[in-house]
């Protein structure tokens, strides 16, 4: 958000092409059912303790904080409409129950409409610089371990100017949330291409039509090795509180890409997947343990092979048996749901792709200070300053002056 | 063997230059020459120059890698203008060498490698050891390369592994002909091959051999002696001033009680201060190797916010990708300390060599109005006071400091008089944890509420109950720091950060003067020249010229004091590595005639260029 002012829309609302131009054409149908899916789910995220309502769930016998308390003084300033606003709620409706102290609570962003959002919640934060956040967070959270940091990125700011710094928060596991706010646009800029709009989109710097290739974010984190990925959507807060809470109880990086509706500069991006007529058939929410079922249960999913397909559920061929049944611990299974990208015949999967168990960086940075601090014991300034081969000067006698 | 007594010659001083190819090992020689002459308690200072190839082709010149060394028992101010000795292990370093040789000096040459191909490879028409071309010098030629063979005949070591012992022998004979002891590398051999006793043994064997050559061949004359120097009194040892540095960091952690988060991204010759400071993780100390400089310094932001003492170095370029970050530093009123070592530039330039051309970019690299403290270290062991000053300001005024070294610093050693913790200055952190601003019955913290002294807003460390507060880089509303788009709030929010900045003048301490107190020339110098102008001045004086000198600590902001002293001088001249960068600060600061004396050769001054100048200013 940039000023009151707001050019035309570039794309006509709900009228968005099912697929990215350029995008490669499906897979042939196959008839043979597949082998059972391979590996066996793990077990399933462990359930939250119930909690005595009005109870803080730190049990600490403090009063229950609030979505309230967790909004800060500020006047949100986002387009009226903005599907920010949905997720901010939604995150402010979600840490009273998390039952993290509010001033442990840390909200770092980059540059862009979506990160603006420290700003509004009232907790600890840092409104920083154009894609650097998850450096700014490293260093955080690598110093102060017991915070509680989430990182608010948006797609030109974490995969553009911020890639880099990305994949190797990613790769080296801070213990953070990362929310990306996906809307497939600059909306702070006013409205230029992203680097995960899809090929040919019309924008103000691509009045031909974009040439980029997009990013799948999804993908990216995969192939950075991220120990906890998923995606949700701004119009599904019950779905999108549930991906943050399971994202805050990772313990490692968590990356949650959210699709973001911008109705100023790319209204409707994913309505084939939010909006109520096509959301059925064109998403896949991927559950752990539970057989790929879309549609209302009308449709699920099976391997063919290494190809996912679509199995009609409502004659007699198939039934849910046959359906994939999904395991998030598996990476491999993760590929192949994260590369279901904007097909024309598979949905879309939100949900969790894929978590992992990996030390964190910060737990192995303190391991180690601790360890190299027990075998060397814990260091002496002036010790240290002596240190090395020293040699002593002593005073000299006196001189005689006549 | 019979070993006969031979005359000894004392010198007040010295200047020794050992050079071979990059694979000689020059550096470790030359590091263990100098270790050994600062446990004879010589003052000294060293200039190591090695090329920016790790292995350069061998035998070419620009494979060559040279070590000096300048010690005496008088004070030592720099690594050495003139040559005394130059052991020259192939053509291509005598080549390289010879010119920094004064004219009667040694030339210590192997002469095994001086056969066609080596004098090919570093271009050599005729042979300077028969063409009459060395006519002036005195040459000693010894067959280095043969007698470390023939001294490891039965050593069971392969050819290439008997041929890198051949710098132990240069050092046992050069070791000789000082009359320094062998025990100081003897026993950092035994140290540092212990796992592997066949080369621990065979590197011991052709050292005693090159010491055993000079007492026994008739080659050698005499022998030298330097004797101690008359040095304050105290506890010494030599260092780096990249060891100097991370024990500056260090010290700051200590004193001030804030662990130390150092990010960095591994940039010649900043990657040393990383290498140092990860071996000290005992002292808290957090080393973080970030995938680029930006995230280096960003996480160092980061660790600050969350009350770490984040600090970052970096060199050349390196710099340049910070700068955002560092305005961040400057808005978000943050404790930020970047180390700028200064090499060769722009772009990547020269990797190996010193320059210090990066002191407009520190003072003024930063888009909008963004001051900040610059502060510069003057000798290798300075870098340890110059790196907790740092610390300390960045803490005190919450705000990013810049500390200038350079490559030659970094580098560089001398012997240095260990501080008492006790004495170092008082290193106070304050907190913020409570709210700092009541109304109406109602307790708020305003987290850029000032202190009237010092101007430094509140620093309040997440996970303090209360003060609970949003920073960032869009400009803040003065005193609550929400964003504030107001044109007068914007302009009183620049004249307030600038102002804090000015008010560490307030803790300068008096400029001290170096020479004479008024006269002929003032000498105004920062950063790693201090050597070379003090000793130029020395020089001056005995001359017979009134001249004094001065060196800034702090160039932002500057001393309050200086005014007055520049009255008190004829000429006002200005020597820089760079093609003049703090001349033209002071002539915008106090509209006077500063003279510039600049040279950008990737090297030091010698003290010589310096009286050069001054002499001819003095006569035109
Ligand atoms: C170094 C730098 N370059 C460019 C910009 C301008 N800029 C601000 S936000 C932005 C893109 C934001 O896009 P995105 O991350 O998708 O966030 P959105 O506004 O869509 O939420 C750009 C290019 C900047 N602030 N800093
Ligand atoms: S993302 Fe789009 S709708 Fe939201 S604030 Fe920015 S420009 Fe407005
Ligand atoms: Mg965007």
């Amino acid at each position: 958000m940039s000023d009151a002012k707001r050019p035309e829309e570039n794309t006509p609302r709900g009228t968005r092409p099912v697929m990215p131009p350029g995008a490669k054409p499906a897979m042939p149908p196959k008839a043979r059912p597949a082998m059972p899916p391979g590996a066996k789910p793990a077990m399933p995220p462990r359930a939250r303790p119930a909690m005595p309502p009005g109870t803080s769930p730190t049990g600490d016998g403090k009063p229950r904080l609030t979505r309230k308390d967790f909004a800060s003084d500020q006047d949100v300033r986002w387009c009226p409409g903005c599907g920010d606003y949905a997720i901010l709620a939604t995150v402010q409706r979600l840490l009273p129950d998390l039952g993290v102290p509010r001033e442990n609570i840390v909200f770092i962003s980059g540059i862009g409409c979506s990160s603006r959002f420290p700003y509004y919640m009232n907790t600890y934060g840092m409104h920083s610089i154009h894609g650097r956040a998850p450096a700014i967070a490293t260093g955080l959270k690598a110093s102060r371990p017991e915070l509680d940091v989430w990182i608010i990125t948006g797609d030109g700011d974490a995969l553009s100017i911020g890639g880099n710094h990305l994949i190797h928060i990613l790769r080296r596991n801070l213990n953070v949330q990362i929310l990306l706010f996906n809307n497939q646009i600059y909306g702070l800029t006013k409205g230029q291409y992203s680097p995960t709009s899809e090929e040919g989109k019309v924008t103000k710097s691509s009045p031909y039509g974009s040439i980029d290739h997009p990013f799948n974010p999804v993908a990216l984190a995969l192939g950075a090795d991220a120990t906890f990925v998923a995606r949700s959507m701004d119009r599904d807060t019950k779905h999108l509180q549930e991906m943050l809470r399971r994202a805050h109880d990772h313990r490692g990086a968590a990356f949650v890409e959210i699709y973001q509706n911008c109705n100023i500069f790319n209204d409707g991006a994913f309505f084939q997947f939010t909006e109520r007529d096509t959301k059925p058939h064109r998403t896949l929410f991927l559950e752990h343990g539970k057989p790929l079922v879309f549609d209302e249960g009308r449709k699920g999913i099976r391997l063919d092979g290494l190809q996912p397909e679509v199995i009609d559920l409502t004659d007699d061929r198939w039934s849910v048996d046959d359906c994939l049944v999904y395991d998030e611990t598996n990476r491999e299974l993760a590929h192949l749901m994260a590369r279901i990208f904007f097909h024309p015949e598979l949905p879309q999967p939100f949900g969790v792709f894929y978590r992992e168990k990996r030390p964190t960086y910060e737990d192995l940075l303190h391991h180690q200070i601790a360890e190299v601090t027990a075998r060397k014991g814990k260091g002496d300034l002036q010790t240290l300053l002596r240190s090395g081969d020293t040699w002593v000067i002593e005073p000299e006698p006196a001189e005689v002056t006549p | 063997m019979a070993v006969f007594e031979k005359p000894v010659e004392v010198l007040p001083e010295a200047t020794v230059l050992f050079a071979g190819d990059s694979g000689d090992g020059m550096q470790l020689t030359g590091m263990q020459f100098a270790r050994a002459t600062a446990l004879a308690r010589n003052d000294l200072a060293t200039l190591p120059d090695f090329p920016a190839e790790i292995r350069a082709p061998a035998g070419t010149t620009y494979g060559v890698s040279g070590y000096q060394l300048h010690f005496g028992s008088v004070p030592i101010r720099t690594p050495g203008d003139a040559v005394d000795m130059l052991v020259a292990m192939n053509p291509a370093a005598l080549k390289v060498h010879l010119p920094r040789v004064r004219r009667g000096g040694t030339l210590l040459i192997n002469v095994n490698a001086f056969d066609r191909r080596g004098l090919e490879l570093a271009r050599y028409e005729t042979n300077p050891l028969e063409d009459g071309s060395l006519e002036g010098y005195q040459v000693i030629p010894i067959e280095l390369t043969r007698l470390t063979r023939e001294t490891l005949a039965d050593s069971g070591l392969d050819k290439k592994e008997i041929d890198r012992c051949k710098n132990m022998f240069a050092l046992g004979l050069v070791l000789w002909l000082y009359s320094r002891p062998l025990e100081p590398v003897e026993q950092w051999l035994a140290q540092k091959f212990a796992s592997r006793p066949k080369i621990r043994d065979a590197n011991l064997k052709v050292l005693h051999k090159g010491y055993h050559y000079g007492e026994t061949h008739e080659l050698f004359a005499v022998r030298y002696e330097v004797r101690p120097a008359h040095l304050e009194p105290g506890l010494y040892r030599a260092i780096r001033g990249v060891e100097a540095l991370a024990l500056g960091l260090i010290a700051a952690s200590h004193q001030s009680g804030l662990p130390l988060f150092y990010g960095s991204y591994p940039i010649t010759p900043a990657s040393d201060l990383l290498h140092e400071l990860s071996r000290h993780k005992n002292f808290g100390v957090m080393t973080f190797q970030a995938e680029d400089e930006i995230a280096a310094v960003g996480a160092a932001l980061g660790a600050s916010f969350g009350g770490a003492l984040g600090v970052t170095a970096t060199s050349g370029p390196g710099l340049s990708l910070k700068s955002e970050t560092i305005g961040l530093a400057v808005m978000t009123e943050l404790p930020l300390v970047v180390i700028d070592l200064q090499r060769g530039g722009p772009s990547t330039g020269l990797p190996t060599k010193t320059e210090q051309s990066d002191l407009l970019f520190a003072l003024y690299g930063r888009h909008g109005e963004a001051p900040l403290p610059v502060l510069a270290a003057s000798s290798p062991g300075d870098c340890f006071y110059a790196a907790y000053e740092a610390c300390r300001i960045a803490v005190r005024y919450m705000t990013p400091v810049i500390l200038l070294a350079d490559g030659y610093l970094a580098n560089g050693a001398e012997p240095w008089r260990v501080p008492d913790v006790a004495s170092l200055p008082p290193f106070e952190v304050r907190f913020a944890t409570e709210p700092n601003f009541h109304q109406n019955g109602e307790a708020r913290f305003l987290p850029y509420r000032r202190d009237p002294e010092t101007l430094a807003r509140a620093w309040a460390r997440p996970g303090t109950p209360g003060l609970e507060h949003r920073v960032g880089g869009l400009e803040k509303e003065d005193e609550t720091g929400n964003v504030s788009y107001d044109p007068a709030n914007h302009q009183r929010m620049v004249k307030l950060r600038a102002e804090k900045v000015a008010r560490v003048a307030r803790e300068i301490p008096p400029t001290e003067i170096f020479g004479d107190p008024e006269g002929d020339v003032l000498l105004i110098g920062w950063g790693s020249t201090r050597g070379a102008i003090e000793a130029a001045v020395e020089h001056l004086r005995d001359r017979g010229l009134r001249v004094g000198s001065i060196h800034l600590r702090y160039l932002n902001p500057l001393p309050p004091d200086l005014p007055e002293i520049f009255d008190r001088y004829h000429h006002l001249v200005v020597p820089e590595l760079n093609n003049g960068q703090l001349v033209r600060v002071l002539r915008d600061a106090y509209l006077r005639p500063f003279v510039p004396l600049n040279k950008i050769q990737g090297l030091p001054f010698q003290a010589r260029e310096i009286e050069t100048f001054i002499t001819e200013l003095t006569q035109a």
